[in-house]
């Protein structure tokens, strides 16, 4: 008696998560990130709130200083001003995937706690005489 | 016969294995990093085809009724949850250089995540019942139901935005490199049937004694 209670509960443990997967709200909760057209959208409701915002590096947007850097991520329809305190992890530059997590604040600027750089699937070897990137290097030259 | 496939399986590792370090270009952006791509996605493609063979055993085994099935199951889906492990854990070295993170909950990581667990609860399952042929049942008829979440898991990148990149493909990688990938899934493949060889046999050995 006492087993089939245990194996009724691993049942139901291992069939719980599927359910919810298939039937739950995967649709609803499982938006990884916004883009910033979806946050500008929400007006004034997503101000301060905590989002993930995902979208491209902008090109010629990145600037630093003092520690701090500041880019635009872009959707290709809206760009949105972000700033962050963060060390950004190797592969950061300009045209990248990148997904933020932080806050819109009300100055319309994103403030990012934490920056993750989205890989595409392409994979090439560097071109003849160059170099395997290294940017961090060339971003600790910069600062 | 077990011992020559093994040999030879090894020893093809070894040879895919140097292809991936030592004869592969470095990629541009990533340099040596993205070496980990020659364990991670022939790890992760030999899980989801041996937990594919668990599915079609259970399948078999609720038809035909017949215990080689079963062991076939057992077997298959303990290399595919080791895989998917593996899968996982590489995965996590490759996404902090690269990402930034050891690990985010994005659909593609969760759903894996969700594979390993499954897996796990399948085999906990499977040793609860000791009664071989009520065991065999319960466990064919969950390694059915339970194996819906692999094509979740494969079409979770195009289905849902995921930190996770989509499926590379001969266009989206140099040559050179899909080359050395090609023959280190061969190789993991190998490595994995000497596990399912050597679980099978376990299994079988197992089942005699059950019966006594």
């Amino acid at each position: 008696m006492k087993k089939i209670v245990l194996i009724a509960i691993v049942t139901i443990a291992i069939l719980f998560p599927i359910g919810y997967l298939i039937f739950g709200g995967l649709e609803k909760n499982m938006v990884y990130f916004v883009t910033p057209t979806e946050l500008l959208a929400k007006g004034k409701s997503a101000i301060d709130v905590p989002v993930r915002l995902g979208g491209a590096v902008a090109e010629g947007s990145i600037a630093f200083k003092e520690g701090v850097i500041t880019f635009k991520v872009t959707d290709n329809t809206n760009s949105m001003s972000v700033v962050t305190t963060r060390t950004p992890p190797e592969m950061f530059r300009e045209g990248i995937g990148v997904v933020l997590e932080g806050r819109l604040k009300a100055d319309g600027v994103f403030n990012a706690e934490r920056l993750l750089v989205k890989h595409s699937n392409e994979y090439h070897p560097p071109k003849e005489g160059e170099m395997p990137h290294e940017v961090y290097k060339s971003l600790q030259k910069q600062k | 016969m077990f011992v020559v496939f093994s040999l030879i399986a090894i020893l093809f590792f070894a040879f895919a294995q140097y292809w991936a370090l030592a004869i592969a270009p470095p990629e541009k952006w990533m340099g040596d990093v993205y070496r980990i791509l020659f364990v991670h996605v022939p790890a992760a493609w030999n899980a989801l085809l041996m937990l594919s063979v668990s599915f079609v055993a259970s399948i078999l085994y609720l038809i035909k009724r017949k215990p080689f099935y079963d062991r076939l199951a057992a077997s298959s889906s303990e290399v595919g949850v080791v895989l998917t492990g593996l899968t996982l854990m590489l995965g996590s070295i490759w996404g902090k250089p690269t990402w930034g993170v050891w690990w985010t909950w994005d659909p593609r990581l969760t759903t894996t995540a969700i594979l390993f667990l499954l897996y796990m609860g399948y085999q906990i399952l499977r040793r609860l019942i000791d009664d071989a042929e009520q065991r065999a049942k319960i466990s064919a008829a969950l390694g059915t139901m339970i194996f819906l979440n692999v094509p979740i898991v494969y079409f979770s990148v195009k289905w849902w935005r995921t930190l996770h990149q989509l499926q590379s493909s001969p266009q989206t990688v140099a040559p050179e490199m899909v080359l050395p990938l090609r023959l280190n899934a061969f190789a993991i493949l190998g490595l994995a049937l000497i596990f399912l060889w050597m679980r099978m046999r376990i299994a079988r050995l197992e089942s005699q004694k059950e019966e006594q």
